[in-house]
């Protein structure tokens, strides 16, 4: 009995010195920081993905702390926390935040097993990194996507996946942050990040990135954009450019009329939305374009339905959502050349309303309006 | 026998053409030229569609200082200047030239009679390093390093011998040794010439003992007519040829890590089908068109040694030696332990080409991959005295900073450490990323510093 | 016509395996094992088989139910040799349910929790030695004597082995207990009592030559060690002769298994040949001390464990030496 009361008080004796001579030494040796950084880091999802453009969650705390003191919050952003996570930061330190658009990450190309003949096989380290050092790749496009998921390496969570059957990586939109890391890995800078719209993730996106001449592209993949600028003339917002042999649509200009998408022949540019990944099937060049005019088209019911052409049964119109934030480009459209001035501003009270400037609008938003 | 000090594996030799005597390869029907043959800047094309060239026309001019101007080895009509898949694998600029007949430039001596550095003593170094430069001279090893520019090394680098490399350790390759048995003469006419274009009164020709008959023929021949050029015999050991080891086996210098140069230890290496280059261009006034390409493999039906004009498609020379068989997986340009593999055969002859190698199915697949048993037989094999596991794991992780301190711009490539991973572990593969990356960054770092010392 | 492989140089490969090294270290076990047949019996093979059956079921098992590899590693030989290693650390009259604990040990906590082959950190055989050393000290240290022909098993005749009557010399103080040292003939013979392996030192000597002549090891760690050894205990017994000589040192335990076949382990060795030089010298020095001055009459066991642990140090601090770094030499 007594052996183990001696024990226990000299053992409880040890402890409490011990933890006296800690809780001195956290004491003398604490390292002064501003408290709200770590209130900041708290609210900050703690992915430490570096989409932020900081080292990890801790960086981005001391750089918004850093920001707030000077003044303003703009340009910092947390693409996986998004706005509910900005909020929260802004509230800490009492500043107020501009609401980033939202972005998602886009494969351009879509040099599919089936479209891109293969011409070698790679015996290597699968890497793409490696691979396209080595060679073209196994097919003859050097501009394309090898395939070996250095992409899906580098994506922190899980939303880029190589698909085994197409051989091309594919994006789960509600995952992906937009942190940007693919983009990063991917050696041909096929995969880029790219404002959307709305919460839906809406877009177009041309997906080649082959800079040979049309009829070379055309030899290497059946999925190769000709820069035959058709989508260039159909578009109304001068948002898709045909520069180096393939087309670009800038994400920013875009007004999801998806023109672009139906005029081009080849079913290169894709169309993303709730439904997922929609290509339309190549036209054939010498096909006549079905131009019954729009204003003749219900005294053609008969005929159109006997034959429907291959564009009015694939596409159908994007609902425009207009309690969404709206891009720049669909703000001027709808508001009043008053509310130029502020287009950062969410409209939530925007209403459909025909305001519009005195300029006539082109053809396609005349339809897009119901106004014809 | 002298070798180098650190590291060497044994590859198997197979020299299966080593007694095969050069052939003149036919003319192809069209010659591609891609601009990029040696490093450096690629060369600029002046020639356009429907122009008519001869045989040592200049089709491309150099690009730069470290460059080299490009010249027709065929006559005949340009057809298009396009691009062309070449050694690289991609899709590169390149003269394309239709083939009619066989009209050469005047003023290219075509005779055979032997022109010594005795009879021409006009030729000062400064007029040998100019004719070197205006024939489009470079290493013909396979590196294609432009030979003028090593000539004239930077101010405060005394060169003292001339170091010929006559190695040849890549196995199967047999284009250097065929050259030397055939054109002794003329090679040490060549190495004369580079020993007074580089100023140094010593020469070393340095020949692996896997080729018994060329040794002694240039012995013989050295003692008879260069007291000042010694052949130096050496242990069979790859990679003996590359620049640094022959330096180290030779004259027993190391040279030290990039940035330094070769030079700085007072060596000027050159290969042996350099120096019959440099002879044919200062006394023959021939430009350089035309090389020896060995043919070889394993399951190809004649392996053989051709002197194939420069434009060729491979496929020619590879139906010149019957043809490809049924069973081949690769086709490499140059030796296999540092060959590309090529993308389909008709890659055309550059000045590097030294070799076509047929490697069949089985040969040709790498072994499973499997985990590191640690046991060093990496580090024992690389003759740089890296840790080639170290710089792999640090590359594939992307940990930069580790592989710069571990040494990885000093890898020469040579494959060694890959050749003998007992898990066939693909070392050189990640370690060729990272010493891109790492070279890369600390050209950028110089770039940045450079703009904001001139802020 | 087939399409061509594309791959990065080099396009050719030695022939090298993991399997081929891993055989050829068990064949240069074999004259070891073919003596300790003939000292110790069939104990000794059926030590040797349970051994060896353990390890191998136990990492195809791990492989298959735990790690669910679509390739099992039990086919690249690494196992068969950790379990012939490990029965050649124990008395052949050891009880197969202490062998098979041993196993478990060695494969499933000393390999296969680190990562399997190649990401161990401790020698799985010397660990398991190690562990059973610990766990059951009578029954690993009461060894039969040799010679007691075949059927000799669970019930063959103990008896002292070198190292303990080396130990009692150093205890007693007395020089005269080392007279009852067997000859060097009998040491290196085989004529001795102690573990299944570390006996019969001509046949180790065989198994050395084997493996330098086939390059499957490199001279530095087994040279190192022994050469060590023999001068550390050299100076000892030169200063006082209560400490054995240097040749029985040599002869006795297990000095040449560890240094030959222990040490010399691709994945707990160090990779420079400066760092294995650096760690023979620590190995040997520490045999002799514990050796003399431990509790135990054998150290080079936890000679060699000590050592593992150093060896990411050394790793760090012994590079190779680099291309350049030698000073010219005309």
């Amino acid at each position: 009995m007594e052996v183990i009361l001696i024990a226990v008080i000299v053992l409880g004796a040890i402890a409490i010195i011990l933890v006296c001579s800690i809780f001195g030494v956290g004491k003398k040796f604490a390292v002064k920081e501003d408290p709200r950084i770590g209130q900041v880091q708290e609210v900050l999802p703690g992915a430490n993905c570096g989409g932020c453009g900081f080292p990890g969650c801790g960086g981005m705390a001391v750089a918004c702390v850093k920001a707030a003191d000077a003044g303003s919050l703009e340009g910092l952003n947390c693409p996986v926390g998004g706005a509910d996570c900005m909020k929260k930061v802004a509230d800490i330190l009492g500043m107020e935040v501009a609401v980033a658009a939202p972005k998602a990450a886009f494969v351009r190309c879509n040099g599919t097993c089936e479209n891109r003949p293969k011409v070698n096989v790679y015996d290597g380290v699968k890497s793409c990194r490696v691979a396209n050092s080595t060679s073209m790749g196994e097919t003859a496009c050097a501009y394309g996507c090898l395939g070996c998921g250095d992409c899906e390496a580098a994506c922190q969570f899980d939303a880029i996946k190589v698909n085994p059957a197409t051989g091309i990586p594919e994006v789960d939109l509600q995952k992906c942050t937009a942190c940007g890391a693919c983009a990063k890995a991917c050696p041909r800078s096929i995969i880029e990040i790219r404002t959307v719209s709305g919460e839906k993730k809406d877009a177009f996106v041309v997906e080649c990135m082959n800079k040979d001449k049309g009829a070379a592209a055309m030899k290497v993949c059946a999925n190769a954009c000709i820069a035959c600028k058709k989508c260039e003339n159909a578009c109304g917002s001068d948002a898709v450019h045909v520069v180096d042999n393939k087309a670009y649509i800038n994400p920013d200009a875009c007004v999801l009329c998806g023109l672009c998408y139906e005029a081009c022949p080849r079913g290169t540019i894709a169309s993303v939305s709730v439904k997922g990944i929609e290509r339309k099937p190549k036209t054939k060049p010498a096909a006549k374009p079905a131009a019954k005019p729009v204003a003749s088209g219900a005294a053609a019911k008969p005929a159109a339905v006997a034959k429907p052409t291959a564009s009015a049964k694939e596409w159908k119109p994007i609902e425009i959502k207009w309690n969404a934030p709206l891009m720049p480009s669909q703000q001027i459209l709808l508001a009043g050349p008053k509310d130029i001035s502020n287009p950062v501003a969410p409209a939530k009270e925007a209403q459909f309303e025909p305001k519009r400037t005195d300029a006539p609008l082109p053809p396609s938003q005349m339809i897009l309006l119901g106004l014809k | 026998m002298k070798t180098f000090r650190i590291g060497g594996v044994h590859p198997a030799e197979n020299k299966l053409s080593a007694a095969e005597p050069i052939i003149k390869a036919e003319l192809p029907k069209v010659a591609v030229y891609p601009m990029g043959q040696h490093i450096g800047a690629p060369a600029k094309p002046i020639v356009q569609k429907g122009d008519k060239v001869k045989v040592g026309t200049m089709i491309a001019e150099a690009g730069g200082f470290v460059s080299a101007p490009i010249f027709s080895g065929v006559s005949g009509t340009v057809l298009k200047v396009d691009t062309v898949i070449d050694a690289s694998g991609y899709a590169k600029p390149a003269v394309y030239i239709t083939v009619e007949g066989d009209e050469w430039e005047e003023g290219i001596d075509r005779s055979e009679k032997l022109v010594t550095l005795k009879e021409k003593p006009e030729l000062t170094p400064e007029v040998i390093v100019d004719k070197i430069k205006a024939a489009g001279i470079v290493g013909m090893g396979g590196a294609c390093f432009p030979t003028h520019v090593k000539l004239c090394p930077p101010p405060g680098n005394t060169p003292q011998w001339v170091i010929i490399n006559a190695v040849e350790c890549e196995p199967y390759l047999t284009a250097d040794h065929r050259l030397m048995l055939e054109k002794a003469d003329q090679v040490l006419v060549g190495v004369d010439l580079l020993m007074k274009a580089g100023k140094v009164s010593k020469g070393f020709i340095g020949i692996e003992e896997n080729k018994p008959d060329a040794i002694k023929l240039l012995s013989e021949k050295c003692a008879a007519n260069y007291p000042n050029i010694e052949v130096v015999p050496l242990k069979t050991k790859y990679p003996q040829g590359g620049e640094k080891q022959l330096i180290d086996a030779v004259v027993r210098r190391q040279v030290p890590a990039p940035p330094a140069l070769p030079v700085s230890v007072g060596a000027i290496v050159q290969n042996v089908g350099t120096a019959y280059a440099v002879y044919e261009a200062v006394m023959k006034n021939k430009p350089l068109f035309e090389r020896v390409v060995t043919v070889t493999g394993k399951s190809l039906k004649y392996p053989r040694n051709f002197l194939a004009r420069m434009g060729t498609p491979m496929s020619q020379l590879i139906d010149a030696c019957g043809g490809l068989p049924e069973d081949t997986g690769k086709v490499i340009g140059g030796g296999p332990m540092m060959g590309k593999a090529l993308v389909n055969i008709e890659v055309p002859i550059c000045k590097g080409s030294s070799g076509v190698l047929i490697m069949n199915e089985k040969e040709a697949r790498r072994g499973e991959e499997k985990t590191c048993i640690r046991c060093a037989k990496c580090v024992g094999a690389c003759p740089m005295g890296l840790e080639p596991y170290l710089l792999a794991t640090a590359s594939a992780k992307q940990m930069w900073d580790k592989c710069l301190a571990e040494g990885i711009p000093s890898c020469i490539e040579c494959g060694s450490c890959q050749f003998t991973c007992p898990s066939n572990r693909p070392l050189l593969d990640y370690i060729r990323v990272g010493k891109t990356t790492v070279i890369g960054i600390i050209h950028a770092r110089k770039i940045a510093e450079g703009t904001k010392k001139n802020i | 016509m087939n399409k061509l492989i594309v791959s990065l140089s080099p396009h050719v490969h030695s022939g090298d395996s993991i399997a081929k090294n891993m055989y050829w270290v068990i064949i240069a076990l074999v004259p070891a094992l073919l003596c300790s047949f003939i000292s110790f019996g069939v104990g000794a093979i059926i030590t040797t088989a349970i051994s060896v059956a353990a390890c191998v079921f136990f990492e195809w098992a791990i492989n298959k139910f735990c790690l669910k590899n679509p390739v099992n590693t039990v086919c690249d030989g690494s196992a068969i040799l950790t379990g012939i290693l490990l029965a050649f650390n124990m008395p052949s009259n050891i009880q197969p349910w202490i062998i098979i604990i041993g196993a478990f040990f060695a494969i499933a906590v000393v390999k296969m929790t680190f990562g399997g082959l190649g990401c161990n950190l401790f020698n799985p055989a010397l660990a398991g030695r190690a562990f059973l050393l610990i766990s059951f000290p009578v029954q690993m240290t009461t060894w039969p004597l040799p010679g007691q022909g075949f059927g000799a098993y669970l019930d063959a005749e103990t008896g002292a082995t070198p190292l303990a009557i080396m130990k009692q010399a150093f205890k007693d103080g007395d020089m005269s207990v080392l007279n009852q040292l067997p000859s060097f003939q009998d040491m290196l013979l085989g004529n001795t009592g102690g573990c299944l392996g570390e006996v019969c030192g001509l046949a180790l000597l065989l198994g050395l030559v084997i493996l330098l002549v086939k390059k499957v090891i490199t001279w530095h760690i087994p040279v190192s060690i022994l050469l060590t050894v023999v001068v550390f205990s050299g100076l000892l017994n030169l200063a006082n002769p209560v400490y054995a000589n240097p040749l029985a040192e040599l002869l006795s335990g297990g000095l040449l298994l560890g240094a030959i076949f222990m040490a010399t382990d691709y994945v707990t060795s160090p990779m420079s040949a400066k760092g294995q030089l650096v760690y023979g010298v620590a190995i040997g020095a520490l045999t002799v001390i514990i050796r003399t001055y431990g509790a135990y009459p054998e150290g080079m066991s936890f000679a060699i464990l000590i050592m593992n642990a150093f060896v990411p140090l050394i790793n760090a601090k012994f590079k190779p030496t680099r291309f350049g770094e030698v000073p010219a030499k005309k």
